[in-house]
């Protein structure tokens, strides 16, 4: 049993981290409202731009450009989306440890890491790093993001790798986040499409090779985009959860050690008194 | 049967409504797509999108990317798309302002030179576009 200036000194102590989660809760609630509306706003683009694609995929021939073509997998490029910094539960743990297992399965794998917890984990396991993205901030602009997808068509066009995977924690609800693992590239529509669409008359303007051209590195652009916003909101999220239960669980701590020292004092006083009355009686018979 | 229309931006759905008529500037050049279209996949330029929608006409900004058009479904995606009313005339007179300065400060065929002039084309079309918001003297 602590004694009760130590009990009281620890009901300071955790009083004092209370305030400090509790100032974090505030910021990350707010930037997580922002985060959750940026996401959620950008996703319409991604998905129609994939599904028109997929769904144009039949009309087109696969050897028309390098990005459609699959390739025997000798080697496998991972973008692996993390935060820059913690405090935000198991996020980075849990997405770390679904990519590794998934890794397990390809014959090889190297890196492309964003986010500092991410490059750290990858050290970590002594995982090849093909490239590393820091500081991207809580709003970044396709701008910030291109490059990310930049290093992996190139990596793959180069044949340094044969299949590109993101891994990012899917933002799903403020108390829901997903870890992810989804094949960018090649860019392989499912199977059934392919062949059941009725021969429609599609007219590509100008012609199917410059369409493709254009759009194919712009989806990829937008799928690392919308990884990274997914990602943000996730993490936003994360912190603001996690910092909602540290603030908690000091609320419990406080009362639990407030009540102890309570009760030492409580038990000092008694003690005191019983000394008292018994010196007294001691007096009144000698 | 009208024409089903979205217009999406990486940072929103800008529109999304029943429309009779769509002119809108295609990477070949103007296009303007009716009911029963073909169906069609191009890129796109930077222009002045209009849909018609009965007496209505909403005028739009837009600055590159895709149209999907398929069985009376068409689907825009722009790098942005910027509505008529949204437009702020002052900022894109500075801002045609700053890129002629810009352009004629530049060499000639050089990389400021080339942004100059698209940023000019920029605040042209946004100009154009701010234009339409207002009742057309005949």
């Amino acid at each position: 049993m602590p004694s009760e200036r130590e009990l009281v000194r620890r009901v300071k102590t955790v009083r004092n981290i209370q305030q400090v989660t509790k100032a974090m809760q505030t910021i990350s609630a707010s930037k997580m409202r922002r985060a959750q509306q940026a996401v959620l706003a950008s996703r319409p683009y991604e998905e129609k731009l994939r599904q028109i694609l997929m769904s144009l995929a039949p009309y087109t021939d696969p050897e028309v450009h390098p990005l459609l073509q699959r390739r025997e997998v000798k080697r496998a490029g991972i973008v692996l989306v993390t935060t820059d910094r913690g405090l935000v539960g198991a996020m980075n743990t849990n997405l770390v440890r679904a990519t590794l297992r998934h890794a397990e399965q390809l014959p090889a794998a190297g890196y492309v890491a964003v986010g500092r917890k991410g490059i750290g984990a990858i050290r970590r396991f002594r995982q090849p790093l093909i490239a590393e993205f820091t500081k991207l901030g809580d709003r970044p602009t396709t701008a910030d993001t291109n490059p990310i997808a930049r290093v992996a068509v190139d990596e793959f066009l180069s044949g340094t790798v044969d299949e590109v995977y993101l891994a990012f924690t899917r933002f799903v609800s403020t108390i829901k986040q997903v870890p992810t693992l989804r094949r960018i590239l090649p860019l392989v529509p499912e199977e059934e499409q392919r062949r059941d669409q009725p021969p429609l008359q599609y007219i590509f303007e100008p012609d199917p090779e410059t369409v493709l051209e254009a759009v194919l590195p712009r989806l990829l652009a937008i799928a690392v985009y919308q990884a990274i916003l997914e990602n943000i909101a996730s993490e936003q999220s994360a912190r603001m959860v996690a910092m909602r239960n540290a603030t908690d669980a000091a609320t419990d701590l406080i009362e639990s050690y407030t009540l102890a020292a309570n009760k030492a004092r409580q038990w000092r006083i008694t003690k005191e008194m019983l000394e008292i009355a018994s010196g007294s009686e001691a007096l009144a018979k000698g | 049967m009208p024409l089903q229309v979205e217009v999406i931006t990486p940072e929103r759905k800008v529109f999304e409504d029943e429309v009779d008529m769509i002119v809108i500037p295609g990477s070949e050049g103007m296009l303007g797509i009716l009911p029963h279209h073909a169906p069609l996949f191009t890129g796109l330029g930077a222009g002045e999108m209009r849909l018609k929608k009965g007496t209505l006409e909403y005028v739009f900004a837009v600055f590159g990317g895709f149209m999907d058009v398929r069985q009376d479904k068409v689907t825009v995606l722009t790098d942005s798309a910027e509505h008529a009313e949204e437009i702020d005339e002052r900022r894109a007179q500075e801002a045609r302002q700053r890129a002629q300065e810009a352009l004629e400060a530049a060499p000639a065929s050089s990389a400021d030179e080339q942004r100059a002039r698209a940023a000019l084309q920029r605040a042209l079309i946004r100009l154009r576009v701010a234009e339409r918001r207002r009742p057309r003297r005949s």
